[in-house]
């Protein structure tokens, strides 16, 4: 069983926390003329990467706020974890960031503006 | 001084060098199979078994033989028992971990009808029958028989039998802790390693699986450390150890588990050695510790040496042996053999020497030189080099041995085979450590080509390990890597210690490096001769194990699944490294390329009871009430879980089924007043700037100009555009709106709102707070509902031009403050009243009071179902279940064309969305109108089509209506929309075929002209 640090409360058991799966999916606007199958990318493809995975976690059981956490998903190392709305900054996540799939969709590029450089979050 | 006063007439007792750790002054009576015995205080009953000649204790799993005590720690794969009677009866305990205690009762398992005479023991004749694989082989075809099959397996299934009363009545704990350091395992290095971390202040936990720490030194005599005997350096430091304010001492405590994050499981077993249990104390307790370091001490397990009959009773591991003379001062035989591939077991040989047995050393090895060997043969016992038992005979224990020399690589018997008389075989086949919790951490192993292990290399989590468990067998190094274990831990917590000085430990100059010799030749072709043990609880031979790498199980996880190698309550730790040492042989393969199975919690087996604690019963979960609770259990409600809350499901009076309480529930409703207890309902504060552009991007519909004191129904769409809550949601300012959910979507819905808030917009000024328990709800429905509220005190005009349909009002009822909604889920003139949750009951008995004379009828969950489905209304997660869009519910009304956006509107335009055989909502009349079509039901259009047929879809509600005079139902059917005015077909599983006409969903006052009253 993990221990997460929580960003507000400090290290805490995993049963308090829930996983939101995958980070940094920005959610194209509904106004976007995207196809079915860019739509798809942001509505069902997920990663399952072994290694480093940039995924949202919520203190669910304490104070209720999302945060990102960077993990490796073999090791359970929790590399980074940083507020919802940015950007990881430790090499090995910033690079997991930068060379994702998704930053080429056009379900990312359709996305509010700000959402998409922040790595928007749903 | 010690010597062990005969108990039953045993003639098996001498005088031992060390102290024994019974206490012969505390006699201790116990019952074994309807036997009584006696032992004494400090005697497992393994032991006391052992004292009292008493050596068949158990028939084995497949072929039913005679099966003795092995070992004398949790390894033991034989001595399974099962403990105490009744409710309290405990299956497939290790007797040699069951400490005696006035009273104790037990018995054998596996053995019909008597442990001496057993039916079973047929199969050891029928053995061809049963070779490796044999479920899989046997009971393959044809499907038709495996009704039959399945019984026969699950009749021969399994050792012992579970306890005769299920409900177990002993009451288990559950803690957590936190600690520094968790030193797993108190022997020498285990203690030695702890004493130098706690030296530093630094918090420490000790846990240990016995009952006396020590570990296996407990059964050695022939061991000083400092210029005492080891065992007084073990009280010494104990007793340092128990003084210290930082430490903690768990003996009775098996480490089971090593999870993420240095996350560790212990059960405690804390008053199983006692007679009675204080009322105080449970009778175990679940630990679940997180250290910051952990230091591994579990030391390592004998291997036992793969020769014929090695499973007879007698046939014991060489250590156990000295454990038992030592220990408990029982000598477990009088004419031994000792077989052996090592040093070590010469010390067997020594002390059953001394403890007056009749000694004969069969050694695998040619040439084994050293002072042990010196020091066994100048107390004159017989040594024969180059030899090894080749077969073991008797019936019910052990009576004579063939010994055979053997050539160098022990492949080939290379002479005359000797005869010997004797009643035990001490075998060493070499040590395993015991790299468990080390591995379930993930952590590395190696293989150790000299001393014949695995070993740990590197460690995964914060630990180390030290001792036996890391292949350092010899006692000066175990120590010292447990001072260099300390230190370090105690230094990566942030605390300073000097390392102690190392004990100088006096002991035998022996060598670890074992011959590799890992099934003994017998003289017979393959699979011919008699057989040869590799899993003893499993019943597997060395042949089953070549038979399966010849049939294609070259993996070690299929070897161990296609023999059951390994499985059972042992988990193989006495056998897993001579099955995949005999697999590699077979595959001509070197042994760390096959590799390990994957080493799984729990260690050792550990009690559910302890898993649960008191997480049962009453405490399974919480039992949520409303505040009119006490009311409805006075007025003789029947209940329905609902998620977690109890919701009145009807009122039966005067003896009424439940059909004909809820029917005369549902005519109040619409006749008079019904009163229904709505508390349950999920109810969301939300305020904040953009609270209104938050509920415009939350539901489907338009929010925005909503006025202040007005409600709107609302349907909530996850992003791909399926229907997942829906409710009223009242503006009770410009910046304030109250929200209800459904009763079970409560939590969800606010988890989504606060995901969505904190995630995609946090640019929101929205807060958000659960208010469902700080209202309490009562509605009030039917045409009397006005009246009833007058007569209840309202101070307000309850007059439609004033209170208008889908409108709130704030105002007093009886003197109670009230927010009351003019909204209904009936279709009738309804009021939901909600008080400040205190007033709860009040409010109820005032309306009961006031609506007496007006006909007001209190409803259950029952009733409100069939309410709104005479209306048509949808229930989200009974018409609904993930998949279903408005549109499949026809309420294509509620979605807004004109909004930019909403959470699930992209979806909703996807292609697929427009496949007309996607589910609908229909409503379904039976063609009997006193027939309910069973909810679940699956519709098809043709009944006499070949099978399988071609399903439409199913009911997803369905009542009789009282109020329709018939049964109405509601289905989601594929195309359902397209399909209305034709007839459906369902055919029930007793071959009868109900018929029914599609309709429209409103079934009851379609035009909606109850709603004023
Ligand atoms: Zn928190």
């Amino acid at each position: 069983m993990l221990i997460i640090t929580c960003p507000f409360c400090g290290p805490r058991d995993e049963v308090e926390f829930a996983c939101g799966g995958e980070a940094h999916i920005a959610r194209p606007l509904a106004d976007h003329k995207i196809s079915d199958a860019d739509f798809a990318d942001y509505l069902f493809m997920r990663d399952n990467p072994k290694g480093l995975f940039l995924e949202r976690w919520r203190h669910s059981a304490g104070c209720r706020r999302w945060f990102n956490v960077a993990r490796d998903t073999v090791s359970n190392e929790i590399v980074e974890i940083y507020p919802m709305g940015s950007l990881p900054v430790k090499t090995a996540a910033k690079t997991t960031y930068k060379t994702s799939w998704r930053r080429d969709t056009a379900a990312e590029k359709a996305a509010t503006p700000s959402r998409s450089k922040a790595g928007g979050s749903k | 001084m010690v010597s062990r006063s005969a108990a039953s007439g045993s003639p098996q007792t001498k005088p031992q060098r060390a102290v024994a750790r019974i206490d012969q002054n505390a006699p201790v009576n116990f019952t074994f199979d309807g036997r009584s015995y006696r032992g004494f205080a400090g005697d497992t009953l393994a032991s006391a078994l052992l004292a009292n000649n008493v050596h068949l204790v158990g028939r084995s799993f497949k072929y039913h033989r005679p099966r003795g005590i092995m070992a004398a720690g949790s390894e033991e794969p034989n001595a399974l028992i099962r403990l105490g009677k009744g409710a309290y009866a405990e299956p497939n305990l290790r007797a040699t971990q069951i400490e005696i205690f006035e009273g104790l009762y037990a018995e054998s398992q596996n053995r019909t009808p008597s442990l001496k005479f057993d039916i079973g023991a047929i199969n050891s004749v029928l053995d061809r029958f049963f070779p490796a694989g044999f479920y899989y082989k046997t009971f393959m075809w044809p499907a038709s028989m495996w009704m039959r099959y399945e019984h026969v397996i699950r009749h021969a299934a399994g050792l012992g039998k579970v306890a005769d009363d299920h409900n177990d009545p002993d009451r288990y704990e559950k803690t957590h802790a936190h600690c520094d350091i968790l030193v797993a395992g108190g022997g020498a290095t285990g203690l030695m390693a702890a004493l130098q971390a706690a030296k530093s202040g630094t918090r420490v936990i000790l846990a240990d699986e016995q009952n006396e720490f020590g570990g296996w030194l407990l059964g050695e005599a022939d061991i000083m450390i400092g210029d005492c005997p080891a065992f007084n350096w073990i009280s010494d430091i104990v007793a340092e150890l128990a003084a210290m304010p930082n430490v903690t001492l768990l003996p009775r405590t098996t480490v089971f588990g090593y999870l993420d994050h240095n996350y560790l499981t212990l059960n405690e077993r804390a008053t199983d050695h006692l007679p009675s249990r204080p009322a105080h104390l449970p009778r175990q307790r679940l630990w679940k510790i997180r250290a910051k370091q952990v230091i591994i001490a579990q030391g390592a397990h004998e291997r036992p040496l793969v020769f014929a009959g090695n499973d007879l009773p007698g046939v014991m591991l060489a250590g156990a042996v000295r454990t038992y003379i030592n220990r408990y001062g029982v000598c477990p035989g009088q004419r031994a053999i000792v077989v052996c591939n090592n040093d070590d077991a010469y010390r067997t040989a020594l002390d059953l020497h001394h403890a007056g047995a009749h000694v004969v050393v069969a050694d695998l090895r040619a040439k084994a030189t050293g002072p042990l060997m010196r020091a066994v043969r100048d107390a004159g016992i017989e040594i024969l080099q180059g030899h090894a038992v080749i077969a073991a005979y008797g019936n019910h224990r052990v009576a004579r041995v063939e010994i055979a020399p053997v050539n160098d690589a022990v492949t080939e018997i290379s002479g005359d085979i000797d005869h010997r008389d004797c009643d035990l075989i001490a075998m060493s086949g070499g040590l395993s450590p015991a790299v468990h919790l080390h591995s379930q951490a993930r952590g590395k192993l190696q293989w150790d080509d000299a001393k014949l292990c695995f070993r740990p290399s590197a460690t995964h989590e914060p630990s180390f390990n030290i001792g036996a468990c890391n292949g350092s067998f010899d006692l000066s190094a175990g120590l010292k890597e447990a001072v260099r274990a300390g230190t370090k831990a105690a230094s990566a917590t942030g605390h300073k210690t000097t390392a102690l000085d190392t004990p100088i430990v006096q002991s035998h100059k022996q060598s670890w490096c074992p011959l590799a010799a890992w099934k003994i030749p017998n003289g017979h072709a393959a699979g011919r001769g008699p057989k040869a043990f590799v899993d003893f609880q499993n019943d597997v031979t060395a042949s089953d194990v070549s038979l399966a790498a010849r049939e294609g199980y070259q993996s070690v996880e299929h070897l161990k699944r296609y023999t059951t190698t390994g499985m059972g309550t042992d988990q193989g730790k006495t056998s897993n490294i001579n099955a995949l040492a005999i697999l590699a042989d077979a595959l001509g393969n070197e042994i760390p390329a096959v590799g390990t199975t994957t080493f799984r919690m729990p260690y050792t087996p550990s009690n559910i009871g302890a898993i649960a604690g008191r997480d049962i019963g009453d405490l399974f979960d919480p039992v949520r009430l409303t505040r009119m609770d006490d009311w409805h259990r006075a007025h003789g409600a029947t209940f329905e879980h609902v998620g977690q809350w109890m919701r009145a499901w009807y009122y039966p009076q005067n003896g009424e089924t439940m059909q004909q309480a809820v029917n005369r529930e549902v005519k109040a409703a619409r006749t008079t007043a019904g009163l229904l207890d709505a508390s349950t309902l999920g109810k969301i504060d939300i305020r904040g700037r953009d609270a209104a552009e938050f509920l415009n991007r939350l539901y489907t519909n338009a929010w925005r100009k909503l006025g202040i004191g007005k409600c709107r129904y609302g349907l909530m769409l996850k992003d791909d555009g399926m229907v997942m809550d829906d409710g009223v949601t009242t503006r009770i300012g410009e910046n304030h709106f109250h929200m209800t959910t459904t009763t079970g979507g409560a939590a969800g819905v606010l988890d989504w709102m606060e995901e969505w808030l904190q995630t995609e917009w946090p640019d929101l000024e929205v807060y958000l707070t659960s208010v469902t328990e700080q209202w309490a709800v009562a509605t009030l429905s039917g045409p009397n509902a006005g009246k009833i509220l007058q007569d209840a005190g309202i101070d307000f005009d309850l007059s439609p031009a004033e209170f208008p349909f889908m409108s709130m009002k704030e105002g007093h009822i009886g003197g109670l403050a009230a927010r009351i909604f003019r909204i209904s889920f009936t279709g009738e003139l309804s009021y939901e009243i909600n008080v400040a949750a205190r007033h709860g009951l009040a409010l109820w008995t005032r309306l009961m009071a006031a609506g007496k004379a007006h006909g007001i009828t209190p409803y259950g969950t029952e009733a409100m179902h069939v309410l709104r489905a005479e209306k048509g209304f949808i229930i989200v997660g009974q018409e609904t279940d993930g998949s279903v869009t408005p549109h499949d519910l026809c309420m294509n009304w509620i979605v807004s064309k004109t909004k930019p956006d909403f959470i699930g509107k992209r979806a909703l335009a996807r292609h697929t969305m427009e496949y007309d055989d996607r589910k609908q909502l229909v409503g379904l009349l039976c063609s009997d109108p006193s027939t309910v079509i069973p909810e679940g039901a699956h519709a098809v259009l043709d009944p006499d089509q070949p099978l399988p047929m071609k399903m439409l879809g199913q009911v997803t509600s369905s009542y009789f209506s009282p109020n329709c005079g018939r049964s109405i139902a509601m289905a989601m059917l594929k195309g359902g929309h397209a399909l209305k005015g034709q007839t459906v077909f369902f055919p029930m599983l007793d071959g009868s075929i109900l018929k029914a006409e599609i309709v429209d969903t409103a079934f009851f006052d379609p035009k909606g002209a109850r709603i004023n009253g």
